[in-house]
């Protein structure tokens, strides 16, 4: 239960993190708050021999308004996001998820940027960038690039990043007026991961409703999307088609289906009142 | 691999008020450096992956898992234990009030409880006993169950609002 013999060094600026991260090889990580990295480094579920500690890079760091969005550095933490006034004003789904990740001793070190990165299919945040229309700002030695929500999340743990590609910041775009988010989850017990979770924006033609626990990666609902306008029963039968939940260790993918059909029928209940 | 990558690093921080210099392995996590490094044994390793919570401790003000932070990251942070919270008497009361409502058996958990509760009445200092549950989701406790502790929690709570 403790990480096997590894070899570390400290970032300075992106720059340096991606050539020390070059010259380490793709088995080096980079390490920011290393709230799911170092569980698994202690449970030795993967051979780490270099970490690059990114967390003295200030620029990956902090909340700002940039024009439509608001631009969030891969280093903020998932409490620095729960106690931001501008979240709360311009990004109510991530105010609304930030308290639901984990347990307040994690919620202090882990970071958005590592959350997308390891991209846990029953995380809060892939979800809730995918149902807010995020965009994640990757940078590698050929300079930065944009990858849309839709386009990042691949697979189990599998996201667009290439190797020696590192998230330097994720936009929200910044809700508009009316716009209602409601984040919804259910889990055993409080912090862990939710057997189902719900982020939905209700902005009519362009509401989105995005779901977490019930596949490779986080499912947006098109089919309940474009039902809404016909009714909550016709968005929640719509729920058959578009998620085919596998059986987990918390759940049956029947069961996760159903408890689906009732987070959405909550946070309708919720966004109408 | 060069010298940029090195298994031994060298860190300087505070612990309980007192400045620390170490050179650590990479690998070694806050709580170990604590316990074995340090001969602080207050905090303890419990789960070492992150959710039982006993290895709750302060870093520059807010409560980490000390089995999920690696020291060879915290050069030049303010570290808190349970020694130094006690022996500051910053936590004396939620001290008394975990022993007078029998909220403490085994005392394998407390440590970390009290660190999360001191956090909690830290940023709420009204909470309500759901808040408190919730904030202490992250620490298991195996005897006495949670209902003393949340009463214990309550009372210092109630208590510091009279006082104010």
């Amino acid at each position: 239960m403790k990480p096997a013999p590894l070899a570390y060094a400290r970032a300075t600026d992106i720059g340096h993190a991606l050539a020390l991260w070059r010259e380490a090889g793709p088995d080096a990580r980079l390490i920011a708050g290393g709230q799911s990295l170092i569980a698994g480094l202690n449970l030795r579920l993967s051979d780490v021999p270099v970490v690059i500690d990114i967390t003295r890079i200030e620029s990956l760091r902090g909340i700002e308004e940039a024009g439509t969005v608001l631009r969030i550095g891969a280093l903020t933490t998932h409490d620095d996001i729960a106690r931001s006034a501008l979240v709360a004003q311009h990004a109510p789904a991530m105010a609304q998820a930030a308290p639901l990740i984990a347990h307040a001793a994690i919620r202090t070190r882990g970071t958005i940027g590592g959350s997308l990165a390891y991209a846990d299919p029953a995380a809060e945040w892939p979800a809730v960038v995918l149902a807010l229309e995020g965009t994640i700002i990757a940078a590698s030695s050929k300079g930065e690039r944009r990858i849309r929500a839709e386009d990042f999340f691949l697979g189990l743990f599998e996201t667009a990043l290439q190797p020696f590609e590192m998230i330097v910041a994720v936009e929200i775009p910044k809700a508009a007026p009316g716009e209602r988010h409601v984040v919804k989850e259910l889990a055993r017990r409080s912090g862990d991961y939710a057997m189902v979770g719900l982020v939905a924006r209700f902005a009519g033609a362009r509401s989105r409703l995005a779901f977490f626990g019930v596949g490779d990666t986080p499912v947006l609902a098109k089919g309940a999307m474009t039902a809404l306008g016909s009714g909550v029963e016709a968005a929640s039968a719509a729920l058959d088609g578009d998620l085919d939940p596998p059986d987990d260790l918390q759940a049956s993918g029947a069961m996760k289906r159903h408890l689906a059909k009732v987070l959405l029928k909550r946070a309708l209940a919720e966004a109408a009142g | 691999m060069n010298a940029h990558f090195s298994p031994l690093v060298d860190i300087t921080l505070r612990v309980n008020g007192e400045t620390v210099s170490a050179r650590v392995e990479a690998r070694r996590h806050l709580i170990d450096f604590l316990r074995l490094d340090l001969g602080l044994t207050g905090a303890h390793a419990g789960c070492e992956h992150g959710v039982c919570g006993a290895c709750t401790v302060q870093v520059n003000g807010q409560i980490v898992r000390g089995c999920l932070t690696l020291a060879a990251q915290l050069d030049g942070a303010d570290v808190w234990t349970i020694e130094g919270l006690s022996d500051s008497g910053a936590i004396r009361d939620l001290q008394e009030a975990f022993v007078a409502r029998n909220a403490l058996q085994c005392g394998f958990c407390t440590p970390g409880m009290l660190a999360a509760c001191d956090d909690l009445l830290r940023h709420n200092p009204e909470p309500t006993r759901e808040e408190i549950r919730e904030h202490i989701s992250g620490n298991y406790c195996r005897c006495t169950g949670y209902e003393a502790i949340v009463d214990a929690v309550s009372t210092v709570a109630e208590a510091r609002r009279a006082a104010r």
